[in-house]
């Protein structure tokens, strides 16, 4: 497996510029030949079928959603980062760059990082113009927030509903083009495998989700834009759908997977409350702005929290990171709450849980304005708990969230499979180790609607892309083979529900594979989680047929994906000797608890290829080089 | 706590349907209803069962995909809800409960709870956007937006699209929803110059559908769990007849 980044050379803030001026272009009259496959309709899927429908090209867009506006993005809450320095308070592209960059504890590419924040400030133009309502000062220029991880305020906002409007305003664009004739949008349509032909990503295997049918479509590049994988914990912040499947097959056609140990854990969602609990609620760190963390200094103290007096609570993230205090990247915030519970002064009925407290906002601002600014995130919180965050603190503890690995992919955001593309959080490039917040938002537009058109078309204009051949050996082996892994899924007629399984190997992950990993922890998991997936090949019952809606056949195949994922992670976990963002290895820290980061020995990106079913992958490097950041201990104190 | 519950059971289109009845026990008060089915559908797969279809994605009440009716009440009996962010502690040991999915002619059955919502996707495609192609924006603070139009346009396009206000109608009408989309860009200053276009062609479209006419029952309003108002309906009537007088054709509805 050949891993060359193409990162264009010349200075950093040079790059994309120049890169546009001099990239080959394919002629208006010739765009409407070459059809696009684009698997996902969030932020990065759909508005890359917008951007490349009014560009003219012809796109077919898939979602396992029953609307294009159903996927997942439509969850986020906080926000989305721009240097916009609208604040004047001394923002700029390359702090937006090093933040994003040292918020990722210096994993991510350089080049690819700073292209993001490059354009983090178009996006913002374009969303305001597709009619997105941002939260506006009375002037009637645009707000900002604090996000965690900067000292400036550069998060735009939605109230508490960003992720829904950028992406209805996606939407909107994609059924324009819909109007239009230029884009072909087929839901309730899962992808089931990657077509390669002569080396080449020609197509995809797809599933009627009301009918079953399994069916081909061809086109010139297929665009895997189809989100995260955190769902292998199954307790996680994901809609319930959300799965890996799409990247593992591809994974699995030949394509480099980089970091998949890379997760996020949230700091603050709402913890579990029972063993039915089917996932995870989040409540956004723009919360972290003015809510206090805390928990009581003495274990055991079993006192409502109204009553334990204000020397007796340890503002943890305060005392330990003054300059930050509350405002911690994700990773900090979430190790930390960690830690206090493991301490015994974990608050709530199961003790994981720390308060995030309003007390002082309320008191400094009034009810008023926390109400305006999160209204309805604690509506919500009161909806799911019975209790009033306006005079109870919130209860929070972190939750699997986003993950930062994903498939490896180059400049263009092509993978090691030409003409195979992969967009937003699918893709490993941007957050390195740890995601800061009102970031993932900023990647899927930056990806779908503005580095995408660019970079596709080099690809298109120099490539040859015969017409595929629907009943070549090729097409017809790979539809069988997803017919047939169904049909064996439906076959086994076991004795335990896929959730059964999907909940156990989630139990595992976290375990051994979340905020904190060992060596030993890993060997562990790993021994499990094979044992698991060889009881689930036995014993798993799917019921119904292939040939008609089946909720249970979708899970089947997800999880049946998820035992291999979670084994590459782990040996990923594993290997990477370090720690870093959120892979936190247990033998690697400083004296303060801290992580230890090794740039001698672990300053790349971990690149795995797929090997054979059950097979140990093979491990490739690409070297981070840092021509433009200094690489330091991250500190928050 | 115990419930019985009668659910609506269809293997597809071409199914007739009935209810079906099942006894539930050691239902724990903190459960969201959503994860009162799961449980079931465990028990009935377990039992060599087929489990009760319903849709569902992201489970906080944002995503829109959620929704059926429980014991004649849209998303249920709690006010601005969906049945994903419903929680059992809001029932009583011993309820009898009966679910049924969105019954409107524009929503074909799918399965058990299911419907098809398409005809929402062909509405919104014929118009509810702004065409602002990609890269031709100027910088985002060079229009401004009083906030309070900027609020305005934000309560309607809180709208999750989940279909509870065409259930609810006795009519089946889908006006709460078109007037939604009609209402949030028409309070923009960016949606103003496709504002007459847009009415008209989301109108039409909507007519297309089957959808029925607003008689001002407003139970759409009441059980929209995000709480939009009816007035979204009188901005779009508004627009639409704004639309038809100063830009050709006549007030005839279908024409």
């Amino acid at each position: 497996m050949k891993l060359d980044a193409k990162i264009p050379s010349g200075p950093l803030a040079d790059k994309w510029t120049d890169y546009k001026a001099h990239t080959a272009l394919v002629s208006p009259a010739n765009k409407r030949k070459h059809t696009i496959l684009i698997v996902g309709t969030g932020l990065a899927g759909g508005g890359a079928a917008a951007a490349l429908g009014e560009l003219g090209y012809k796109v077919k867009a898939f979602c396992y959603q029953d609307s294009a506006r159903r996927a997942h993005s439509i969850a986020a809450q906080g926000g989305i980062n721009a240097a916009k320095n609208y604040q004047n308070d001394g923002d700029t592209v390359f702090r937006l760059f090093y933040d994003t960059i040292k918020g990722g504890d210096f994993r991510a590419r350089e080049a690819n990082t700073y292209r993001l924040a490059e354009v983090s400030n178009e996006i913002i133009d374009h969303c305001v113009a597709q009619g997105v309502p941002f939260g506006r000062e009375y002037s009637g220029y645009l707000a900002n927030r604090t996000f965690g991880g900067a000292q400036v305020s550069r998060t735009f906002y939605s109230r508490g509903q960003t992720g829904q409007q950028l992406l209805l305003g996606a939407y909107n664009s994609l059924n324009a083009q819909v109007n239009a004739g230029n884009v072909d949008v087929f839901e309730r349509t899962e992808m089931l495998d990657l077509i390669v032909i002569d080396g080449v990503a020609r197509g995809i295997v797809v599933r009627d989700m009301v009918s079953g049918e399994v069916s081909s479509h061809f086109g010139d590049a297929v665009l895997l834009c189809t989100g995260g994988y955190s769902n292998v914990f199954f307790l996680s912040t994901s809609a319930k759908g959300c799965n890996g499947s799409a990247v593992w097959r591809a994974y699995k056609r030949g394509a480099g997977f980089a970091n998949p140990c890379f997760t996020q854990i949230h700091p603050t969602a709402i913890p579990q409350s029972g063993d039915f609990q089917s996932k995870l609620t989040l409540m956004s760190e723009s919360l972290r702005n003015d809510g206090r963390v805390w928990v009581p200094k003495k274990a055991g103290d079993d006192r409502p929290p109204n009553e334990i007096p204000e020397d007796e609570r340890d503002y943890y993230l305060e005392r330990i990171y003054p300059s930050f205090g509350n405002m911690v990247p994700r990773d900090v915030a979430s190790r930390n709450a960690k830690n206090v519970c493991d301490e015994g002064r974990g608050i709530g009925p199961t003790k994981r849980g720390v308060y995030l407290d309003f007390a002082a906002a309320i008191e400094r601002l009034g009810v008023d304005v926390i109400k305006d600014r999160y209204g309805n995130l604690f509506e919500m919180y009161e909806m799911i708990n019975d209790e009033d965050p306006y005079t109870t603190p919130m209860m929070i503890y972190p939750a699997p969230h986003y993950t930062m690995g994903g498939l490896w992919v180059d400049y263009d955001l092509m993978s090691t499979i030409p003409g195979l593309f992969v967009l937003g959080e699918a893709n490993f490039s941007d957050h390195g180790a740890n995601r800061l917040g009102a970031s993932a938002l900023m990647q899927g537009l930056a990806d779908g609607f503005f580095v995408i058109p660019n970079t596709l078309g080099q690809y298109i204009a120099k490539g040859k892309h015969p017409d595929v051949d629907p009943n070549c050996d090729e097409v017809r082996e790979v539809e069988q083979g997803a017919k047939d892994l169904n049909q064996k899924l439906l076959d086994i007629k076991g004795t335990k529900t896929v959730d059964y399984f999907h909940r156990a190997m989630g139990m595992i992950m976290l375990d051994k594979c979340g905020m904190a990993r060992s060596k030993e922890g890993l060997n562990e998991a790993i021994e499990k989680i094979r044992e698991l997936k060889k009881k689930f090949w036995a014993d798993v019952k799917v019921p119904g047929t292939g040939e008609s809606l089946n909720q249970e056949l979708e899970k089947a195949g997800r999880v049946a994906d998820y035992f291999d994922l979670a084994i590459l992670m782990c040996l990923d976990a594993r290997e990477r000797e370090e720690s870093c963002g959120g892979h936190f290895r247990e033998e690697h820290k400083t004296e303060e608890g801290e992580a230890r980061r090794d740039d001698e020995n672990y300053c790349h990106a971990s690149v795995w290829e797929y090997m054979g079913e059950d097979q140990t992958p093979q491990a490739h490097k690409e070297e981070l080089i840092f021509e433009n950041v200094e690489l330091t201990q991250r500190s928050y104190k | 706590m115990k419930l019985t519950l009668e659910i609506w059971r269809q293997k597809d289109a071409n199914d007739k349907g009935h209810f079906e009845t099942y006894e539930l026990d050691n239902v724990s008060s903190h459960m969201s209803f959503l994860e009162m089915l799961d449980v079931l559908n465990q028990e009935l797969i377990e039992k060599g069962e087929e489990p009760v279809a319903f849709d569902h994605d992201c489970r906080e009440a944002i995503c829109g995909t959620c929704g059926f009716v429980i014991n004649g009440v849209a998303h249920g009996h709690m006010k601005r809800n969906t049945v994903c962010q419903l929680h059992m502690r809001t029932f009583n040991d011993g309820d009898h409960l009966v679910l049924e999915p969105w019954r409107a002619e524009a929503f074909p059955m799918v399965r058990d709870l299911i419907v098809d919502r398409s005809a929402f996707e062909r509405i919104q495609r014929a118009g509810g956007y702004i065409s602002a192609r990609t890269g031709s924006a100027p910088d985002a603070n060079s229009i401004l937006i009083p906030k309070d139009q900027a609020e305005a346009a934000m309560d309607f396009a809180e709208c999750i699209g989940c279909g509870a206000c065409v259930a609810s109608c006795p009519n089946g009408a889908a006006m709460l929803f078109v007037g939604a989309r009609i209402a949030h860009l028409g309070f923009l200053p960016q949606g103003q110059p496709e504002r007459a276009e847009r009415a008209k062609a989301l109108v039409a479209a909507m007519e297309q559908e089957g959808f029925g006419a607003c008689t001002n029952y407003t139970s759409c309003e009441a059980t929209c769990p995000k709480g939009i108002s009816i007035v979204g309906i009188a901005k779009m009537n508004k627009d639409y007849f704004n639309a038809k007088l100063f830009t050709g054709g006549n007030l005839g509805g279908k024409d």
